[in-house]
């Protein structure tokens, strides 16, 4: 396999030009030359990569000509079209870990690169990139030089090969937020008990599941004037016309329906059936208003309770299904009830 | 209660004219194991088949996996209030069948059962492709309701387990491994210096395929209780779910809880593991709040210092899992959690349908919704009729060559949340 073309952007400290006095140096490419803690990721990198130009930037010319600076950047790594880019690692530099972030972030974007970095969790630019780049996780000096590279130069060769990356655990990047399985050396029982002996020892343990910020969403104020308002149905628990014939799967749905009930007055057993996996289907295959309450609603319009229920509904499994899709998919029905001037939603779930 | 447990490794499974186990090979008689199966007259007909780890066979749509096991002393038999009378169970002694397992196949019940490949990716997750197999096809009278259906399937596997596991009661096991706990007053003056810790287990109860059995009884109507860590390896919990396969817990789980094997190792040495808490997984709110309530209720009475928590499903379970968690890490005890992940094909959805602060020590099983593809595989064992309907699968599953685009769900124990297998996620 050839060597895989690398660029590599650090900054002056790093270049052994100078400290904060020099950190106004501009950005300045160097072909062919390797600096720094270039030497140690190229003995890392061993037949599998070699540093084509190395980019050295002062960190305050960076971040005060900031779009100068990435322009000018940009332009020499694309002259040099390199296979992977690398930056820093920064440590807990604070403006250079931004610097190699902003940077990696902009060549992976603009010039479709792949790009790393590497800095201590706690730098700033951690949090502000590590949704965009992978990062890898360092100690927070250049102490940690030796342990750093080890963990960047293999994960470097690995993007720029478009191989697959495997958890954060296994490959040493900050946590971005993309949940990849692997194989544990241990099984989860036995991790479990481990992670209790620590934490009754009030030593410290390491979650595999840190948990997340909540979206929860406030209800909109009430509606004022149900007697003339225009009631539509939406709901996670499957419901579908018998037969499912738009093949709402029965968990992770990847898509919802849209079913006309214009002169439904009742889901009967012959006409209707959820198509969820997530639970007993019977008392709903026997009676489909249990969930999506067709018949209830037609009495209420009757009765004058409502104005009118509007004649489409829209329904989807909710089991297994991601936030991601459900949110995609409300985003879209949400406009159409809109749109058809619905002044209300009941949305049910199971 | 202390139970000696006798392992008998069983190296093949070979068809015979008669029932024995020699040599650790069991030979079966089909027309035996049929006559057992067909007990029930629900069940109209039942066919047998050996699938053996690294052959070309896929099981599907999979009901339950049993481990045979037969009860030589002590009180009670095996599978209590179930196939036994009801009699506690957890002490005496024990002989399992180890290296196989019994499969309940046959047409589906809903959306919900299972698959299990013998070889390729799909063997790499399914803890059961490691087991020989004695898979069953049940296939039920017509006309017959799906809540008989799915209990007739789940009694004919259990039947066929106790009769495999009574043929190795006169054998000499190759190997005994002795469990044993103390009583509270007992344990608190054995280990005056050691954590006090029970490991308490949510039990699937939401409906169809969605059920346990304790001693026999639906574990939706039972309120949290204790138990010796022992008895369920008397099959005191039966499973009556699978549903998605990928995280719920089949018998052969319930037999072998790997949170009690692996505290039983530290039981007397890092900590002193004081009892088994069962709670259930009910869909309406009062029933989480009641049990909820009374595990850390529970937890608090025993003096406990820390507990292991397992889930078992997700979503609507994701909230009975945070409040159990919530609520006895509020009475002052460290709490693990184990579950297994949602996070979308990609990875990047939230991973639970609820969360807690107080939750800060989670063990995971791995993302059910990672997708796989599954080759096409030789020999089918059981149906492929279903393979598009099944949780975990779409209209697009069955591909142009035989291979199967599904997610991790659809495979039976993948994403275990009892710690069963070594798969996580990060």
């Amino acid at each position: 396999m050839a060597k895989l073309k690398v660029v590599h952007y650090i900054n002056q400290f790093f270049a052994q030009i100078g400290g904060e006095e020099k950190a106004d140096y501009p950005a300045e490419l160097r072909v062919g030359e390797i600096v720094g803690p270039g030497q140690a990721l190229t003995q890392q990198f061993g037949e599998d990569a070699e540093i084509v130009a190395t980019i050295v930037c002062g960190d305050s010319y960076f971040n005060e000509n900031l779009e100068k600076a990435k322009a000018d950047i940009l332009a020499m790594v694309k002259e040099q079209a390199p296979d992977v880019f690398v930056a820093g690692p920064a440590f807990n530099a604070g403006r250079y870990g931004v610097a190699c972030g902003t940077i990696a972030a902009a060549v992976q974007e603009e010039l479709g690169i792949p790009a790393v970095t590497g800095m201590y969790v706690e730098n700033p630019g951690a949090d502000m990139f590590k949704t965009q780049v992978y990062i890898v996780s360092t100690k927070n000096s250049a102490a940690g030089m030796r342990d750093a590279v080890k963990k960047l130069a293999p994960l470097a060769v690995k993007i720029g090969r478009g191989e697959a990356i495997g958890a954060s655990s296994e490959e040493g990047y900050i946590p971005n937020g993309v949940r990849v399985n692997f194989f544990e050396k241990e099984r989860g029982s036995l991790r479990a008990v481990k992670m209790l002996i620590k934490k009754l020892n009030d030593k410290p343990f390491e979650t595999e599941f840190p948990m997340p910020d909540f979206d929860r969403v406030d209800p909109n104020p009430a509606v004022k004037d149900m007697a003339h308002a225009k009631v539509a149905l939406v709901t996670s628990g499957g419901i579908v016309p018998k037969g499912n014939p738009d093949h709402i799967e029965s968990s992770s749905a990847s898509h919802y329906g849209e079913y006309d009930i214009a002169g439904v007055m009742d889901l009967t057993e012959e006409t209707y059936e959820t198509a969820h996996g997530g639970y007993d289907p019977v008392y709903a295959n026997e009676d489909s208003d249990r969930v999506l309450p067709v018949d209830v609603l037609r009495d209420m319009e009757k009765e004058g309770k409502i104005g009118e229920l509007h004649h489409l509904f829209y329904t989807t499994t909710g089991n297994g299904t991601a936030v991601a899709s459900s949110k995609a998919f409300a985003a879209e029905f949400s406009q159409k009830l809109k749109n058809d001037g619905v002044d209300a939603v009941i949305l049910t779930s199971t | 209660m202390r139970l000696e447990m006798g392992h008998i490794y069983i190296k093949d499974i070979q068809f015979a004219a008669e029932s024995k186990i020699e040599d650790g090979i069991l030979y079966v008689s089909e027309e035996a194991v049929k006559a057992v199966a067909l007990e029930d007259e629900k069940i109209k007909s039942v066919s047998f088949d050996i699938a053996k780890p690294g052959e070309s066979v896929r099981i599907t749509p999979v009901k339950d996996v049993i481990e045979p096991r037969v009860k030589v002393e002590g009180r009670g038999g095996i599978f209590p209030g179930v196939i036994a009378k009801v009699d506690t169970v957890g002490e005496g002694k024990t002989y399992a069948l180890k290296g196989m397992a019994v499969v309940t196949a046959g047409k589906i019940v809903g959306f919900q059962e299972g698959i299990i490949d013998m070889t390729g990716p799909g063997a790499d997750y399914t803890p059961f492709s490691k087991t020989l197999n004695l898979v069953m096809v049940c296939e039920p009278v017509d006309g017959i309701k799906q809540h008989d259906y799915e209990k007739a399937v789940r009694f004919a596997g259990f039947r066929v387990a106790v009769y495999l596991g009574e043929l190795a009661r006169e054998l000499t096991p190759d190997e005994t491994k002795v469990y044993e706990t103390c009583t509270i007053k007992e344990g608190m003056e054995k280990y005056p210096n050691l954590p006090r810790v029970a490991y308490v287990q949510m039990l699937q109860s939401q409906g169809l395929l969605h059920d346990t059995y304790v001693y026999g009884v639906d574990a939706k109507k039972i309120v949290p209780t204790i138990m010796s860590p022992t008895e369920v390896m008397d099959g005191a919990i039966v499973s009556g779910n699978c549903v998605s396969a990928c995280d719920k817990n089949p018998t052969y789980v319930h037999l072998n809880n790997p949170v009690v094997h692996d505290m039983f190792e530290q039981h007397g040495k890092t900590f002193n593991f004081v009892c088994h808490i069962i709670t259930n997984e009910n869909v309406y709110l009062a029933d989480k709040q009641r049990s909820s309530d009374w595990t850390a209720k529970l937890c608090k009475m025993l003096d406990l210092d820390g507990v292991i928590v397992s889930q078992e499903g997700f979503g609507n379970p994701d909230t009975d899992l945070i409040m159990n968690c919530k609520k006895i890490e509020a009475e002052g005890v460290k709490t693990v959690i184990i579950t297994d992940e949602y996070a979308g094909r990609d990875g990047k959805s939230q991973s639970l349908a609820d969360s807690d602060p107080a939750a800060d020590a989670v063990v995971t099983g791995g993302n059910a919704n990672q997708v796989v593809i599954l080759p096409k595989l030789d020999k089918v064992i059981g149906t492929l009729d279903y393979v598009t309907k099944i949780a975990g699968a779409s209209e697009e599953t069955l591909r142009e060559d035989g291979s199967l685009e599904v997610e991790l769900q659809v495979l039976t124990g993948a994403t275990n949340e009892t710690g069963f297998n070594k798969l996580s996620a990060r």
